[in-house]
Order: C-alpha cells, then sequence, then structure tokens
C-alpha cells in the first residue's frame, strides 16, 4: 500500500492523503488527472472495483465534492479518489470506458445534481424522477417542503415535536441538561 | 445556480407529455367509468356477504409496506383462513393494499391498476404515509394524501403496522361491504374529472391512456 501512495505522490497532483482505517484512504485529485488516476488504480495497483461514484453539494464553497470509491479484492482494501469541481454548469470526465457500469451512476447524479457527463451512454434518460421539471431536488438550494406543501395535498391537524423540547418536558428531564446534549453533537 | 443554468437543464429535460402513439391508442377503451346502480335489495344484500367472504388482493408491494405481506401470506400468520388470498393481476384481484409511501413514479402505476381491477373494488392504505405523507410530509416525490388520487375505503394507521393491524383493517373492511359502505369505485366515477386533475398535476409525462381498463 505504501508503494501506491508514493508513487501517486511522485507521479500526479495528488493532495490531502488521508487514512482513515487499516482498509480505507482518502485522496484528492484535480479534475484533470481523474482518468490518469483511476487508470492507475485500477490498471497498475489492483484496485479493479468500482463500488460507487456519489456527489456532495457543497454550497458554502460552490463547489461539488465527487467521490469515487475503489475497492481491491487482492489488498482486501477501499480506496477513495475525491474531486473538487466547480457548481456552476457543473461538469465532469465520464469515466464509463474504465468501468462500464459507471454510466448509472453518471445518470443518476445527472439527475439529482445537475452535474453533466458530456459522452456518457443514456445520462440525459430519466432515472427516478419521471417527468421532472424543477432544478434537481439533491441541490441544497432546492427546498423540498416548499415544494412539497406547494405539489402535494396537505391533510390538515398534523402536529410535530421539537424531540429536544419534548424530551426536557416528558421524558428525561436530567438527560436534557447533560452535557452530551448541551454540547450539540448528539 | 444562475438563471442560464436552469434554463439548460430545462431545456435537456424536456417532458413527453403527449399521451400514446396512435397505433396504442386503438388498444385501450376510451369509455368513461360509469357508476353501477344497486341491484335488487335484498340480492344486493347476499352479494355483499358472498364479496366480503372472498376477498383476494393485488400482490404488488407499493412501499416499504409490503414486507408486512409476506407474513401475512404465509404459515405465521396465515390470512387464507379468513377467504383472503394474493392474486397476482389486478384483473382477478378486488382489495388494493397501497403499502405505505408511494412516489409519483409509483401512483402512475397505482392508478393504472386501479382503474383496470374489476368491480367492485376496495382499496386498503396502510401507514401513516397514505394518510398524511408520515415522515415523508416534506418529502419532494412522495404524495402526501392518497385519498386525492384514488379512493380509499380503510386506512390502518402505525409505521409499520404489524400484520394483526393489517387482519384487523380486513375485519373491518368486511362488515363495511357487508353493510354496503363501501362504494368507492361509483365514487371514483362520479368524481372522475376531480380524480385526474389531481393525478395529471403530480403525473407530468402522462404517457399513458387517460382510460385504461
Amino acid at each position: 500500500m505504501k508503494d501506491i501512495l508514493t508513487n501517486l505522490e511522485q507521479n500526479f497532483a495528488v493532495s490531502n492523503i488521508e487514512k482513515k482505517r487499516d482498509d480505507l484512504y482518502f485522496i484528492n485529485v484535480e479534475k484533470k488527472q481523474i482518468i490518469s488516476v483511476l487508470t492507475y488504480l485500477k490498471d497498475y495497483a489492483e484496485f479493479t472495483h468500482l463500488a460507487f461514484l456519489q456527489a456532495v453539494d457543497r454550497i458554502e464553497e460552490n463547489q461539488f465534492q465527487l467521490t469515487y470509491m475503489l475497492y481491491s479484492f487482492q489488498h482486501k482494501t477501499n480506496f477513495a479518489v475525491r474531486v473538487l469541481i466547480k457548481r456552476d454548469n457543473a461538469e465532469m470526465i465520464s469515466i464509463h470506458k474504465l468501468w462500464k457500469h459507471a454510466w448509472q451512476y453518471q445518470r443518476e447524479l445527472k439527475e439529482m445534481f445537475g452535474i453533466n457527463f458530456p459522452d456518457s451512454p443514456r445520462v440525459d434518460e430519466s432515472f427516478v424522477l419521471e417527468g421532472w421539471e424543477e432544478m434537481p431536488p439533491m441541490r441544497r438550494d432546492f427546498d423540498t417542503l416548499e415544494y412539497s406543501t406547494k405539489t402535494f395535498y396537505q391533510r390538515p391537524g398534523r402536529s410535530t415535536n421539537d424531540p429536544k423540547k419534548y424530551m426536557e418536558k416528558k421524558l428525561y428531564k436530567d438527560f436534557a441538561k447533560s452535557p452530551v446534549i448541551a454540547r450539540k453533537d448528539g | 445556480m444562475n438563471k442560464k443554468d436552469i434554463k439548460n437543464i430545462e431545456k435537456e429535460m424536456k417532458l413527453a407529455n403527449e399521451g400514446l402513439t396512435e397505433k396504442e391508442r386503438t388498444l385501450f377503451s376510451d369509455a368513461r367509468p360509469s357508476k353501477v346502480d344497486l341491484q335488487n335489495k335484498y340480492f344486493e344484500k347476499f352479494f355483499n356477504w358472498a364479496r366480503s367472504q372472498s376477498l383476494w388482493f393485488l400482490g404488488y408491494g407499493t412501499g416499504c409496506g409490503a414486507i408486512e405481506l409476506r407474513p401475512l401470506m404465509t404459515s405465521r400468520f396465515d390470512i387464507f383462513r379468513y377467504g383472503i388470498a394474493p392474486r397476482p393481476s389486478p384483473r382477478q384481484s378486488s382489495v388494493f393494499i397501497i403499502g405505505g409511501y408511494a412516489s409519483i413514479k409509483t401512483i402512475k402505476r397505482i392508478v393504472r391498476s386501479y382503474e383496470q381491477m374489476q368491480g367492485p373494488k376496495f382499496v386498503i392504505a396502510l401507514g401513516s404515509c397514505t394518510i398524511n405523507g408520515g415522515m415523508y410530509y416534506d418529502s419532494y416525490y412522495t404524495i402526501n394524501r392518497l385519498d386525492h388520487y384514488i379512493p380509499v375505503d380503510i386506512y390502518v394507521a402505525g409505521c409499520m403496522p404489524r400484520p394483526e393491524a393489517l387482519i384487523a383493517g380486513f375485519q373491518k373492511l368486511k362488515k363495511m361491504i357487508i353493510a354496503g359502505k363501501c362504494d368507492g369505485m361509483n365514487k371514483y366515477a362520479e368524481n372522475f374529472d376531480w380524480y385526474k386533475k389531481n393525478q395529471k398535476k403530480i403525473i407530468k409525462d402522462w404517457n399513458m391512456p387517460d382510460y385504461n381498463w
């Protein structure tokens, strides 16, 4: 594993190498080098399996973060390659020639986040949303509650409880004052 | 996201809201559903009793609630004791169980299956998602109230209700059928335009026939 990491560092513009677990590594790669890095990992470092490809909307930094999760049956190790791309007119290089099944992930990302993958097969077809007219729903500036109240019929009389207040009022009076709740990380 | 971007996405995702092609149109009936009048009062009582004794439900799992149908059919709860059996086709079944949340994609299939069922037909809505949206009340792609799209005879509340609750729902449905209170089919025929309006509001790519039985 060490050889692979040093090789990556020497030959590619790789940053933020993190070892999360013994069998889980994260690296950041430039957008231009994604094909060469993935080709190296697939053909030389024996990371032959693309487990998933997903996106995170980092609206504060005006970026999308794409994660390519690879798995090696030889090393028994997960390897995540992260790429940051611009949020406006988001576009990414298609990797369907490295892994055939990547077209399906790319089609989903096109629909849910509006990230375009030119030349990817069937990328314009709808994946889950049939006849969607709004902006891609997984973008964080899409207000789902507003859309839901506008589109679907609400049944009056629905009430909700704020979990923290409910706990303070009813169940665990001492627990609500405990440092776990006060720290707001629970 | 700027306006140009939105426009581009809209252009790429153009809707095919044109219904069926000319060739396929001839395959479906274009008659609206009509109200079925009651027969002789005493015959109707006998028919209602007979209907309640053999409820065949459509084995179509529309959400997470469909997982409750498996123990219901098999030996643990054995729904066949009550004369209730699953059927593979909407044309053979009289009860439609909506198992929990229904996305727009599923609603399209639900409407189509419901219209293909032969009358008299009954709908059991399972779980709180069908009542007011449940935990998906603010979701962008699941409906909140099922009774705006197809008529519902009985609700079984819970998230998820146990198979016992579903059996209780079936028993209640039987009583309602014997009392002659379950006429969802006629309700659907009478308020057909309203139902179609609601369905077409959410199903944007309407590529199925308007009247499909």
